[in-house]
């Protein structure tokens, strides 16, 4: 029911309030009665037929970033990873 | 960036299962609720339990609107949608959830009663417009991610003179539930939780503000997530890293949508349209205060609890269903002596198979059999 998905919005509507939004190749309109400023390009998170939030490709990419740092060194060498993981809990 | 695949990635998840089991101390369990029903879906489709040490531990929470509509709801639904000239509209979710009798709306609908299913509010005033000689009755539910397309419906009903539109609400709040979960912990039917991790679009509306009491309160670290596997990770080792250093404070783990204000934007419409129940009625926790919305005054004409007589019917959870318990975190699917024996998604006979986000169809979709190896590997 919470679940939304990530669009790019690929037109604007004359009457600005709805777009044409791009979700995995298949066109929707969606309302943006709950955003502002969004333009062409942007993603949008979409639930229910509307953009909810403007997603920041900044903010994405520092989570990525976060994300690849938070390995501990050697974390590479585990082999199959899921049950080095499970083996060392507690090690560090 | 399509902000999908990426959080995904399968180097990524290695390296904070890494992470996590480094960091995860030996000497102690982690339990997290994970709040949503996205959250569960996430950890079940991608196995993220599998990348856990066996001491950090996922527990499931009520954050299903589906699951905790509680059955007098759907009586009343199923009601209005009987009466002549009415059309009722509603999410595709709540087709096959059963009330009373083992009723549902799929049933009446079957059995002749008007009932459209809608992908967007916005569908169910087009239904109106191109009939206006019936009533049509939105049947609302959702948590805050939903309610705002509510509201914006509403408005727009007004503005048009929509006369024979109104809305059945069942909106419910998040906060309420949660710090409902935290005050009935110390009782003998509580879960034990050490952290937990927050809704996601929820908090797009909300924002991450509004956990903070809790979390100083209760003394509970809380981390907003993303519903990819990687955010769940990412959350899981930002709670472990909180509770390592005795700390117990809101973090966002999805900066890329959630902001500490939220939705301003949203949160004003809601509130131009809704206000605060008194009380109402979870599936699971009972009658829990100042949990839920009811249309404002000024909106009565379209409020379809005022304009149509509605019979109250009571609560009788279906005997050995465990969904009450299950979404207490008290218990999991597959200590239901129903599950996957006489209720399955096809054939559900509690509301947490229904939904494709409760946890019961969670277990079945993913993880059935590993549960049902590891019940015989503990019966050996």
């Amino acid at each position: 029911m919470c679940l939304a998905l990530p669009a790019e919005v690929i037109a604007l509507k004359d009457d600005g309030e709805n777009a044409t939004v791009s979700l995995e190749g298949v066109r929707k309109t969606i309302s943006l009665a709950l955003v502002d400023d969004v333009t062409v390009g942007d993603y949008v998170l979409v639930h229910v037929g509307f953009a909810l939030a403007k997603l920041s490709a900044e903010e994405a990419a520092e989570t990525l970033a976060l994300m690849a740092e938070a390995g501990v060194p050697g974390a590479e060498n585990l082999g199959g990873g899921v049950e080095g993981a499970e083996g060392t809990g507690g090690a560090a | 960036m399509k902000y999908i695949d990426e959080f995904r990635r399968h180097d990524l998840a290695l390296n904070l299962a890494s992470a996590i089991a480094a960091e995860a101390a030996s000497s102690r369990e982690y339990r997290f609720m994970e709040f949503c029903g996205g959250h569960t879906h996430a950890i079940f489709r991608y196995g993220v339990q599998d990348l856990m040490p066996p001491n950090v531990r996922f527990v499931h929470g009520p954050g299903c609107p589906v699951c905790v509509l509680p059955v007098p709801r759907i009586d009343n639904a199923i009601e209005l949608a009987s009466q002549p000239g009415v059309i009722l509209a509603t999410y595709a979710d709540m087709m096959r959830v059963p009330a009373t009798k083992r009723t549902s709306l799929i049933k009446a609908k079957a059995a002749g009663a008007d009932v459209r299913m809608v992908y967007s509010t916005q569908d169910a005033l087009k239904i109106a417009r191109d009939n206006p000689e019936r009533e049509v009755v939105f049947f609302a539910i959702g948590f805050e991610t939903t309610t705002p397309a509510t509201a914006v419906a509403m408005l727009q009903a007004r503005t048009e003179g929509l006369a024979n539109f109104s809305v059945f609400s069942n909106h419910v709040l998040t906060p309420p539930a949660l710090q409902h979960l935290l005050e009935t912990e110390d009782g003998a039917d509580a879960a034990r939780v050490d952290g937990f991790i927050g809704p996601s679009h929820v908090s797009t509306v909300i924002g991450s503000a509004p956990y903070e009491p809790f979390a100083a309160e209760y003394r509970r670290p809380v981390v907003i997530a993303g519903f990819e596997p990687l955010d769940v990770m990412q959350a899981t080792l930002m709670l472990i890293r909180q509770i390592n250093e005795g700390r117990h404070e809101v973090e966002n783990q999805y900066i890329r949508a959630v902001t500490r204000e939220g939705n301003r934007k949203a949160q004003k419409l809601m509130a131009e349209v809704f206000e605060l129940r008194d009380t109402f009625e979870w599936r699971g926790l009972g009658w829990v205060p100042h949990s839920a919305l009811k249309l404002r005054e000024s909106f009565a004409e379209h409020d379809a609890e005022q304009r149509f007589t509605l019979t109250p019917s009571e609560t009788r959870d279906v005997k050995g269903c465990a969904c009450p318990a299950i979404l207490r975190g008290l218990k999991e699917p597959s200590d239901c002596e129903l599950f996957g024996t006489v209720c399955t998604p096809e054939a559900p006979v509690g509301a947490c198979m229904v939904s494709s986000e409760g946890a019961c169809a969670a277990y079945w979709s993913y993880g059935r059999f590993r549960s049902t190896s590891t019940k015989e590997e503990a019966a050996a």
